[in-house]
């Protein structure tokens, strides 16, 4: 009925209306004008993304400088995002929890429970007897589980989102050690091993999955309703509800998400150290966060970038390597990184006030 | 007492405000505004919503500064410069939002900012003992100095306000809209407090919609209307109501309305019966036709936005039902709602409506996400053109629909979440005050813009705390007061001041 309804132009506010349009049109244009330059530039999303490519840069600047010839070698190189890839791979998540309106500090003890749990000897033997899918498969589901009981009570239970996953942080470390009675179990299915230890023209099968996940990442925050809606709920919660998302059911599916990315990191470190363990990923939690923040997502959420979140991953593990290289201590790494922090934040904020007044 | 009594018959203004003019982007709040306030009087402040008076007390309390204009206190020209300046001078005021710690007692409310110490240590028998006096002198010993202000009544939370009032030294308290959270035994223990102050010869601006309170507290009163003063110092006794009414009401601004075009309404499309939300409306039926628009009159807090919002889903209602095309909506579900073809223009648009750092189309856009999408990937391109030519159709300015939302002014605002239901192609539009902070150029426009919604088919639903608004742009009006449809009838049968006069007293007078 109200198919297509065609609106009379309205009146052409005559006056006053086109007038205030006129004048507002021109103090935006003013405003414009005023807020170039390279501020102007940086708070751009590709401008954000190119200061982080530049801090990247020049942190391999000072790795070639400080140990050129260990440093610039594919070897290394590779070693870098071999490092990143698991760190990156939850990053994602978080980078989607973040972006609408949450937190999820529980994704290293999530890893450790996927990692633990998918390596029992139970589970090994299934995949001895089938494939080793099997493990794949349970570390998912693991993971998923996780960030479903997240989900449910941050959304249903009304929990806020610090203290939900802390407790999971707490319990599913727990379990984990309660599995594996604190023991590191060693993997045995050797499919799995060398799936993901193999090379693809030089790449390493996990490094290509960093890649396969950052860009799924990408496509779903930037291309599909799932990451409009991600954003919205992050925004905006009200205005989302009020325009008809279902606000509660999104929370819920984020928190699986990052859970499923949690998985996946498990399944990775599982093959790259060919063990199971309950310390798998201790503090993971605050390397994913610190990446996504520098990163350029809000930490209040509503706005968010993968891409910015892989730099963000990519920039700390290269200091570390450096560091590392030019045995510095990992102490004198924490205090850099914990700068680095506090540096992209106030950037951040700076950038952000502005854009306000 | 001597001095007290002195005080009282002073008859010097104790404050002299005048040509008072404040501008805040886009909208003139006040254009020249002057009261002036005797020691010991109870000073009535009247006027619509949207009036200035608002604005007016946010001046007098030093959050708001003015762009001109004097303000003489006590004899002498000042500035008010922040609300804890104002305090000092000796100007208190009690706004409608309490805003008390709900975390801290009673007593560490009231000595906020002002605590009671000894090098750094609370002296918490003394902040007792005093919180027990004001509360005393207040008239309600009950509230004990130790209760967590959270747990408190709103009545008994606004005597807490008040107590923090007197714990300082103060000439002049601004009560706004005192009486909206009490009821009549409570109202008359606020008067017998008032009258106690004004004993002692403190002053108090009263501002309430209702008229019989003022009649009965009121010394002199001021009107407000569109930012100006139309009547200062009127003593309330000798000025008839009709007065005061027309006062109020005339206009020095007009605007135009687009003619009823008089078409044949549709079948029932909104159809509410028996909905009530227990504590805050009941029992609400109306039938909205296709092509039609309903006008909700009624003031702040009368419960009309509680009632769309619950029609909306956004509040589950204790009982009743809403039908859509006669199908009946499942309770408290925005989702059920929307997709059963409402839409909801929310009162609050920045807070409620908008992605503010989002982009104008992603806001168009927000609520028919699935019509661009094939298996959840959205086709931007298809959706920023259709995005592009609503916000052609709709004149939204700037064109450029890439910009944050956040860059908009009120009025072009207001044109994207109506974008976003026309494009979602909704058959019920709820509207919450539709013009709240558009200029009046672009009312026009809102306005047509709505008539031509509805000559398309769509059922409106118009809340509005401007009576003008409602009348000239509704096919019918319901008047709410007090959580309750007093009255109803076709726009045309209605004038301001009759419903003026059912808003305020809940009959034609």
């Amino acid at each position: 009925m109200t198919d297509n309804p065609t609106i009379g132009t309205a009146p052409q506010g005559n006056g006053a209306g086109s007038d205030t349009a006129r004048v507002e049109q021109a103090a935006l244009e003013a405003g414009s004008t005023r807020r170039s330059g390279l501020p102007g530039i940086l708070r751009s999303s590709a401008g954000r993304n190119l200061g982080l490519v530049v801090a990247l840069v020049l942190l391999c600047l000072a790795g070639v400088i400080t140990a050129g010839d260990r440093f610039a070698t594919v070897d290394n190189m590779l070693t870098i995002l071999r490092l990143a890839s698991v760190v990156g791979v939850v990053s994602i998540g978080m980078t989607f929890v973040i972006t609408g309106g949450g937190i999820d500090l529980s994704v290293g003890a999530i890893l450790a429970l996927s990692s633990v749990w998918c390596t029992t000897l139970a589970t090994q033997r299934l995949a001895e007897d089938t494939h080793w899918m099997v493990i794949v498969t349970t570390a998912l589901l693991v993971g998923a589980g996780c960030g479903l009981v997240n989900g449910l009570l941050i959304a249903y239970g009304g929990v806020v989102p610090f203290i939900a996953t802390l407790a999971m942080l707490a319990s599913a470390r727990g379990l984990a050690e309660i599995i594996s009675n604190r023991r590191t179990q060693i993997l045995t299915a050797t499919g799995l091993r060398d799936f993901f230890n193999d090379e693809v023209v030089g790449v390493p099968v996990i490094v290509i999955v960093f890649f396969l996940v950052s860009a799924a990442g990408w496509v779903l925050l930037n291309r599909t309703t799932f990451g409009r809606r991600t954003i919205a709920v992050g925004g905006n919660p009200e205005a989302a509800r009020l325009a008809g998302i279902h606000v509660k059911r999104h929370t819920v599916l984020l928190y699986v998400l990052v859970g499923l990315c949690c998985g996946i990191a498990a399944v990775m470190l599982v093959a790259r150290t060919t063990t199971g363990s309950s310390t798998h990923g201790t503090l993971l939690e605050l390397d994913a966060i610190a990446a996504v923040v520098i990163g350029g997502t809000l930490l209040t959420g509503g706005r968010g970038t993968v891409v910015g979140s892989v730099l963000g991953v990519l920039i700390f593990t290269t200091l570390s390597n450096v560091f590392t290289l030019n045995n510095l201590s990992i102490s004198a790494q924490s205090v850099v990184k914990g700068l680095i922090i506090v540096v992209a934040v106030l950037l951040q904020q700076r950038l952000a006030s502005r854009k306000n007044t | 007492m001597a001095e007290a009594t002195e005080h009282a018959t002073q008859s010097g203004a104790l404050l002299r405000m005048s040509g008072i003019v404040k501008e805040f982007p886009g909208a003139l709040a006040l254009a020249g505004v002057d009261l002036d306030v005797r020691a010991g009087e109870v000073h009535c402040l009247l006027g619509q919503n949207g009036a200035g008076k608002s604005t007016l007390i946010k001046v007098l309390s030093g959050v708001h500064q003015p762009d001109d204009g004097t303000i003489v206190w006590d004899g002498e020209r000042t500035t008010l410069s922040s609300p804890a300046q104002a305090l000092r001078r000796g100007m208190a005021t009690i706004y409608q939002e309490l805003d008390l710690v709900p975390e801290l007692t009673v007593a560490e409310n009231i000595f906020l900012g002002h605590e009671l110490s000894t090098g750094g240590f609370s002296q918490r028998r003394e902040t007792t003992r005093r919180t027990t006096d004001l509360m005393i002198r207040l008239g309600h010993p009950e509230i004990r100095p130790g209760r967590l202000v959270g747990g408190l009544s709103p009545a008994a939370q606004q005597v807490v306000s008040m107590a923090r009032a007197l714990s300082h030294d103060i000439r002049l308290l601004v009560l706004d809209e005192p009486s909206a959270v009490l009821d009549q035994e409570e109202v008359r223990n606020l008067f017998r407090v008032i009258r106690g102050l004004t004993a002692q010869g403190v002053a108090v601006v009263y501002i309430s919609h209702r008229l019989e309170e003022i009649r009965e507290i009121g010394d002199r009163l001021t009107v407000l209307k569109d930012g100006r003063t139309v009547a200062t110092g009127l003593a309330v006794e000798s000025t008839p109501t009709a007065e005061l009414i027309r006062l109020m009401t005339g206009r020095s601004i007009e605007y135009v309305f687009p003619p009823r075009t008089g078409r044949p309404l549709g079948e029932p499309m909104l159809q509410v019966e028996d909905l009530a939300l227990p504590g805050v409306f009941g029992d609400v039926s109306f039938t909205v036709r296709a092509g039609e628009i309903l006008g909700l009159a009624g003031l702040v807090g009368a419960g009309r936005s509680e009632i769309i919002e619950t029609v909306y889903g956004g509040r589950r209602a204790g009982s009743g039902t809403v039908r859509v095309a006669g199908r009946r909506l499942r309770r408290g579900s925005v989702t059920a709602a929307v997709n059963a073809g409402v839409g909801l223009c929310p009162e609050e648009r920045k807070s409620q409506g908008l992605l503010l750092d989002e982009a104008v189309y992603r806001n168009i856009t927000m609520a028919s996400m699935d019509r661009f999408a094939r298996a959840g990937f959205l086709d931007m391109a298809e959706e920023r053109r259709r995005a592009d030519e609503l916000a052609e159709q709709l004149d939204v300015r700037p064109r450029r629909t890439t910009q944050a939302a956040r860059t908009l002014s009120g009025g072009n605002q207001q044109k994207v979440l109506l974008a976003r239901w026309l494009l979602r192609e909704c058959r019920v539009l709820l509207l919450d005050e539709p013009t709240r902070g558009v200029d009046v150029g672009a009312r026009t426009e809102i306005y047509a813009l709505i008539r031509a919604l509805a000559d398309s088919g769509v059922a409106v639903v118009v809340v509005s705390s401007e009576v003008e608004e409602v009348l000239g742009l509704a096919d019918r009006v319901l008047v709410v007061r007090e959580g309750e449809v007093v009255h109803e009838a076709p726009a045309e049968e209605l004038d301001e001041s009759k419903v003026l006069d059912l808003v305020m007293e809940g009959r034609v007078a």
